[in-house]
């Protein structure tokens, strides 16, 4: 077995290796499905469990995200689950994925329950925009943002990637090479919404969003569903998946955390990605240089820049360097998103980055990355977020 | 009438709560006030009932010097909500004020060609519907 750079002697964390990945599912990704959220939620959980060879009955867990329009209790009497034992939610719609992961592996660990489900359904392609539907008195955080039209998601990140420009350097072809990195990974992606190969020319001249971000700086907005089955790592190993084992997860917020609008805090640019990396290396007992192959959360191109640098691949302002001499792409040092990510395949608050490191490790992806080990996988930043290290179990 | 020619729905106003209240109240009337820890003396923004550095829970609204620099600003450009679609291309800025906090405002009296990092600013008052105004900046001379 290979040493692992970030390992300390004598240092272990009760979550480690403790529980596996043994099914993967989704439905396809479109603009508009054409079948409810519920309906699309049962077949990916569905698919999950045929997957890793178990059935509804063996489930006794489930996790969900908060934005989650169908309840726990609506997936179990429809699956037909006999008695949940642990059910959760984790918060913060982009944030949550590798949180939810984290903690179906938590209830693993500890055992208070053997089979969990995590599952995310949404029609965010056909449904609408979640921020369009704000009434004209804002409360909460809210009253500190929208009434000046800081609106969409694009402008919260924009306003950070704006001072990351300053501060780091960062410009717009650091973050067209990520852009156009993912797109190429989408063309071999028969999933991907979007396989039209894009050149730096084409991503410069797209329109204007929220300035200094433009059209193919944004995820696309689709309609879809996932599942992720965990269990133990001892039932794993009858199944009839590989077993995709959970190193470590960790969830970050940083002081003073307002959501999407994070600016208030005395360094923003150390986002919650920063909080979460540093526990999440220490569980794993891993660093960066152990990682085959990262799944980062792209709901806009510079959370990729950012995370290289919070998660420590590159120094601050070395991530836009290290996107544009193509890195992220197959056969470069970390590739990255090799799915197409959210910007290329599907957003679906990256669910698909999970399934696509489950898919890595197994030897399944479509890209494959030549004896991937471990990965990377990391949930929305500018929210508070959660990553997790995955790894095989052979 | 179509939609197209119908006028823009307003735009979004503050809902106060009960740490906001005074600093709504106080921009009404065209006064900036920023809230301060009574024990610590630490300004904060947002309000919030608690201090995050002394855990004390009195604190009084003091006047700001309404004077700051632009630490990042968008151009946000369609499709942007409704309420703000006659405004496009329009710019949001985040204000480094003089005591140490940042605010998320609007650059007025200024064009968002002329918006640079570091740039001075002053605060002016933007009267969003009767009885509620939000503050927003301009080039300080």
């Amino acid at each position: 077995m290979r040493q692992f750079a970030g390992t300390m002697p004598g240092v272990t964390s009760p979550m480690r290796d403790a529980a596996a990945i043994v099914g993967v599912a989704h439905t396809e990704f479109s603009k508009s499905i054409g079948r409810p959220e519920r309906t699309i939620a049962l077949e990916a959980i569905r698919g999950a469990l045929d997957d890793a060879g178990l059935a509804p009955s063996d489930v006794d867990g489930l996790v969900k995200f908060t934005m989650e329009r169908t309840v726990e209790v609506e997936i179990a009497r429809n699956l037909g689950v006999p008695n949940l034992r642990f059910f959760g939610e984790v918060g913060y719609g982009g944030g949550a994925g590798c949180g939810a992961v984290g903690h179906a592996a938590m209830a693993i660990a500890t055992g208070m329950a053997e089979v969990v489900v995590v599952w995310r359904a949404r029609l965010r392609g056909s449904g609408g925009r979640p921020w369009a539907s704000k009434s004209n008195r804002v409360g909460d955080e809210f009253q500190w943002f929208l009434p000046w039209g800081l609106s969409r998601p694009v402008d919260q990140i924009a306003m950070l990637t704006r001072r990351h420009m300053h501060e780091l350097g960062s410009t717009e072809e650091h973050l067209g090479a990520v852009a156009t990195a993912f797109r190429a990974h989408a063309a071999n992606n028969p999933f991907a919404m979007m396989r039209k190969p894009m050149t730096m020319e084409d991503y410069l001249a797209a329109r204007w969003i929220s300035e200094p971000l433009r059209l193919f700086d944004c995820c696309l907005e689709s309609d879809g569903a996932l599942a992720v089955v965990l269990t133990t790592p001892e039932r794993a190993r009858d199944l009839q998946k590989p077993p995709v084992l959970v190193r470590a997860f960790s969830q970050g917020t940083g002081p003073e955390h307002v959501v999407m609008a994070n600016y208030f805090t005395e360094r923003p640019l150390d986002s919650p990605a920063k909080y979460s990396a540093e526990d999440l290396w220490r569980h794993a007992g891993m660093g960066p240089e152990d990682i085959d192959c990262a799944q980062f959360y792209d709901a806009f191109s510079p959370l990729v820049v950012i995370s290289l640098e919070e998660y420590g691949f590159c120094k601050p302002g070395e991530g836009g360097p290290f996107a544009a001499e193509g890195n992220l792409r197959l056969g470069g040092r970390l590739p990255t998103n090799t799915s197409g990510g959210s910007l290329s395949e599907a957003y679906v608050h990256g669910m698909n980055l999970v399934v696509e490191g489950v898919r890595q490790i197994r030897g399944e992806s479509v890209n494959p990355v030549p004896g991937c080990e471990t990965v990377l996988v990391t949930s929305g930043n500018g929210v508070p977020t959660s990553s997790l290290v995955l790894r095989s179990a052979a | 009438m179509t939609a197209e020619a119908a006028p823009a729905p307003a735009r979004p106003v503050p809902l106060p709560d009960d740490a906001s209240e005074s600093f709504w109240a106080a921009c009404a009337r065209h006064e900036l006030v920023l809230q301060r820890c009574a024990s610590c003396d630490r300004f904060r923004f947002p309000p919030r009932p608690m201090c995050p550095s002394c855990g004390s829970m009195e604190w009084r609204d003091e006047p700001a010097a309404g004077r700051g620099h632009l630490w990042s600003w968008v151009v946000a450009h369609p499709p942007v909500l409704p309420a703000f679609r006659d405004r496009v291309p329009y710019n949001v800025v985040v204000v480094e004020l003089e005591e140490g906090v940042r605010m998320i405002g609007n650059a007025v009296e200024c064009a968002n060609e002329d918006l640079h990092e570091g740039m001075a600013v002053e605060v002016a008052w933007d009267d969003v519907e009767d009885g509620v105004a939000i503050p927003v900046w301009r080039p300080a001379p």
